[in-house]
């Protein structure tokens, strides 16, 4: 028994990594199973055909979703309430210890998701707005309005979206509002381009080809036959950005110019709580993993919609 | 021709053979057993609708299914060796060496980055049959056997630098590198012009008689199998109708749907004459002295000038490239003549869509070639249908509902099924005459018909074609029909305008156009249509001379 003693604790990492992944999956199966149960008609049929992988995306984020909308209610302390000595271990009131100033370091996680997500959502919701608009007028409209949108893209584009946010964050102030501005601003280009080559397909159809004919006005166009013939990949890149736009908000926290303290906000919380690496905690750690496990689980539910919208020709 | 059926040697039998094809995780059988014997030297034609299963079984006898479709039953042996049961290596190196396919679009089945000759030697190297330097000389052989201009130097251009009637002869000489026993054609001639198409079809038929080679026509032009094949076969929806030799299925087919098939270019509608000079009706639509470009190119029409009557039907004929489309073009407006007017009914429009008026617009309707491209598959039926009634008449709620109805049985179609359905869930004819609904609900005078039946069955062709004549007589609608396909204008025009070149040839009306003499351009034409008589092609090539037939007798 006495050689087992230095395997001991690696075996439990093991056991427990190869438990979480076990739980997961087993998760994920009921999850689905549950939805199939719950949802009526297509979307039951939708999801009994979903991969686990997009059953877990989904259900980590509406968990998330859960989290932040009833976070005060949820979180068993306030958001910068005071309750402990800086960086207090964990007990059986603090589930994950107490932070530098002494906060709930879980109340801080779950307020966090209302910060970090709710200002990731807004502004990849206005820079598909932009984008999206900008690019379907200019695949539709063509001409002069098309070079002048392009090349105004590609100005925003040829400048390093890291150090135009910086410039901007420090010239305007970093208010939620201008941080949410700006970063639509800065992604919107990227949109637009996806829109515009997406939609430059189906503007060359007959049926569009029709109804230029018919008279119809580019409201029109845009709205009833050139978005719904796009809408597939709009919805699965904007997936994609959203974890683009959070990872640069979180960057940004980190950097701390991004969501102002006492704001709980993950990337902030990461550069706070840093120093107790060196200490070998994990709580800086925490943050850093709700980011990570938001990403994953958003890729995963975007790659479904990938490979529903490519795979299903209907 | 068949007599060689009996005494030469079976190259390839099929027997009991089903396919199932696999769709909404199930499989479904869409060939249920058919048997097929062919021998050395002979040709089989398979014809049918689309969705009958020709292609299907071409490739069975290759051993080869598409993606998504399994053998499931039966054998295929060939020479002798079963192929349902080899391993796919082995099927492989049968595969263009012993057994070549021609597909459908050259065009598309030749890769573009690599010149003619090089995809030409890549299967004989490939099978070690002929050194590189061996298979060129042959292939110039061929490509002069085929009568393909330059053959010492054709074979160095990319695809893109031959015409497609000689791309479509490049690949029969393509298939032909490995000398095989057997050679799978496709409709090798569907999407060509009449007059590349006659070329096709005589190298064809010549090269397959020079080196003794089976093959497999699959078309679903009858008057083109007529000429290639020495026995044929009916199939309808993967069974087969029925079996014989060429002059036999000609002269007397025994079943009804062979004769349907058969009866369908006898659809003739009555001709309808202009009014008289002297009652000076205005027509509906003149085009006059019409020149256009595209941005910057080279003038594509020159001094285009015909009428359109009231309640007629002009067809505008001419090979691809010879201006038809873009003459529609310039009626609707899409592309701003250069010089000229078009007026409708006497008043001139605007040269640009954008500046015609909302009742300028809707007078003038256009159904499209490809129904699918035409109709947005993500709005429904009732949308579809119901949006010109509801943009141009105000229509809406229940008015507009019984309006959509009323069009629905119009154009044949059970309101109540398809009321709510989307169009990728109707058949190719079915979307065609949505197309025309659409049309209708504008309530025109006038409507462009491009190319709306060269994409359908020649059954429901004859369908469509018979509806828009019905509708033609209750709305005294004006058609201007633009075809390559000289039956269907003898089946529905009234007026001819022959087009080449940008320029018109000759117009006049039918009855006129059909009878000698006529230009010689329209001659062209007119002579090169397929004739359901099997002798027709031996004869029309003794006529020209083998040199002057398809490009070159253009000129």
């Amino acid at each position: 028994m006495e050689f087992l003693h230095g395997w001991m604790p690696a075996f439990m990492v093991l056991a427990t990594i190869a438990g979480v992944l076990l739980a997961a999956v087993a998760m994920s199966w009921l999850f689905r199973a549950l939805l199939v149960w719950v949802l009526p008609g297509e979307g039951s049929k939708v999801m009994r055909s979903a991969p686990l992988t997009a059953s877990f995306g989904l259900f980590v984020i509406i968990l998330y979703a859960l989290a932040g909308i009833f976070a005060p209610w949820v979180a068993p302390y306030g958001e910068s309430e005071v309750i402990a000595s800086s960086f207090a271990p964990a007990d059986d009131k603090m589930l994950l210890g107490a932070d530098q100033l002494g906060r709930d370091m879980f109340s801080r996680v779950i307020f966090g998701a209302r910060n970090t997500v709710g200002i990731a959502l807004i502004a990849t919701s206005l820079a598909f707005l932009m984008g999206a608009t900008a690019g379907l007028i200019a695949a539709t409209r063509g001409g002069w309005m098309d070079q002048i949108l392009g090349r105004f893209a590609d100005v925003i584009m040829s400048i390093p979206s890291l150090i135009f946010s910086l410039l901007l964050l420090s010239i305007f102030g970093t208010s939620a509002f201008v941080l949410i501005v700006i970063i639509a601003v800065i992604y919107a280009p990227r949109v637009f381009r996806l829109t515009r080559a997406v939609s430059g397909d189906v503007v060359v159809m007959d049926y569009i080809e029709a109804a230029r004919l018919r008279g119809e006005g580019l409201w029109y166009l845009i709205r009833k036959e050139i978005l719904p013939n796009s809408k597939a990949p709009l919805i699965a890149e904007f997936g994609l950005e959203f974890c683009f736009v959070f990872l640069l908000i979180a960057g940004l926290s980190f950097l701390g110019l991004g969501i102002q303290p006492p704001t709980a906000d993950w990337g902030s919380m990461v550069r706070d709580n840093a120093t107790l690496i060196s200490f070998g905690e994990i709580t800086p750690l925490i943050p850093a993993a709700a980011i990570s496990l938001l990403t994953v689980a958003v890729n995963f539910v975007v790659d479904w919609m990938l490979y529903r919208s490519s795979g299903l020709k209907d | 021709m068949p007599t060689h059926a009996n005494n030469a040697e079976r190259l390839l039998k099929i027997r009991n053979l089903t396919i199932e094809g696999h769709s909404d995780d199930e499989w479904i059988e869409i060939v249920h057993g058919i048997n097929l014997d062919l021998h050395k030297g002979e040709v089989l034609g398979l014809i049918g609708e689309s969705g009958a299963g020709k292609s299907t079984i071409g490739l069975a006898a290759m051993g080869f299914t598409r993606d998504g479709c399994r053998i499931s039953g039966g054998t295929i042996e060939f020479d002798g060796m079963e192929l349902t049961t080899r391993p796919k290596s082995e099927l492989r190196s049968l595969r263009g060496s012993r057994i070549a396919y021609v597909a459908q679009s050259a065009a598309a089945s030749f890769n573009p980055a690599h010149r003619l000759i090089d995809q030409h030697t890549e299967a004989p190297v490939h099978y070690d049959i002929m050194s590189r330097s061996d298979s060129q000389v042959d292939a110039m052989e061929l490509y002069e056997k085929l009568r393909l201009p330059n053959p010492k130097e054709i074979g160095f251009r990319y695809p893109h630098q031959v015409s497609g009637g000689q791309l479509q002869r490049a690949m029969t000489a393509m298939a032909m590198a490995c000398r095989p026993d057997l050679i799978v054609f496709d409709e090798p001639t569907t999407a060509l012009d009449v007059t590349t198409q006659i070329e096709v079809l005589a190298a064809i038929r010549d090269i397959v008689e020079q080196f003794n080679t089976a093959a497999i026509y699959i078309t679903h032009d009858l008057a083109v199998v007529a000429q290639m094949a020495d026995r044929i076969k009916v199939l309808l929806k993967g069974d087969e109708v029925e079996e014989a030799d060429t002059a036999t299925m000609l002269r007397s087919p025994r079943e009804d749907y062979t004769k349907s098939l058969w009866a369908v270019r006898s659809f003739q509608k009555p001709e309808n004459l202009r009014p008289d000079a002297s009652s000076a009706e205005i027509p509906v639509v003149a085009v006059d002295a019409v020149d256009a470009s595209y941005t910057r190119g080279a003038k594509v029409l020159h001094d285009v000038s015909f009428d359109i009557h009231r309640g007629m039907t002009v067809a505008i004929v001419g090979e691809s490239g010879s201006g038809k489309s873009t003459t529609a073009r310039c009626i609707t407006g899409l592309l701003p003549p250069s010089s000229g007017v078009v007026r409708f009914n006497g008043e001139e429009l605007p040269p640009s869509y954008k500046q015609r008026t909302k009742d300028q617009l809707r007078q003038a309707q256009m159904i499209y070639q490809m129904a699918d491209t035409a109709l947005n598959p993500r709005i429904k039926i009732c949308d579809i249908i119901g949006r010109p009634a509801q943009f141009y008449s105000g229509l809406s709620g229940s008015a507009l509902k019984t309006r959509v109805e009323e069009l629905l049985d119009l154009i044949e179609l059970e309101p109540a099924q398809y009321y709510s359905r989307y169009p990728p869930e109707l058949s190719g004819g079915q979307k065609q005459r949505i197309g025309i609904a659409r049309a209708l609900a504008a309530e025109p005078s006038f409507i462009i018909c491009d190319e709306v039946t060269s994409a359908l069955d020649q059954l429901v062709a004859e369908g469509i074609l018979k509806l828009l004549d019905r509708l033609q007589s209750t709305l005294n609608l004006a058609y201007m029909f633009i075809t390559h396909d000289l039956a269907t204008v003898r089946s529905i025009a009234d007026e001819v305008v022959v087009m080449k070149e940008g320029r018109v040839v000759e117009q006049g009306p039918k009855t006129v156009m059909f009878k000698p003499p006529h230009h010689a351009y329209t001659d062209l034409l007119l002579s090169s249509v397929p004739e359901m008589d099997p002798d027709w092609l031996t004869r029309l090539l003794e006529e020209r001379g083998v040199d002057n037939i398809g490009e070159a007798a253009r000129n």
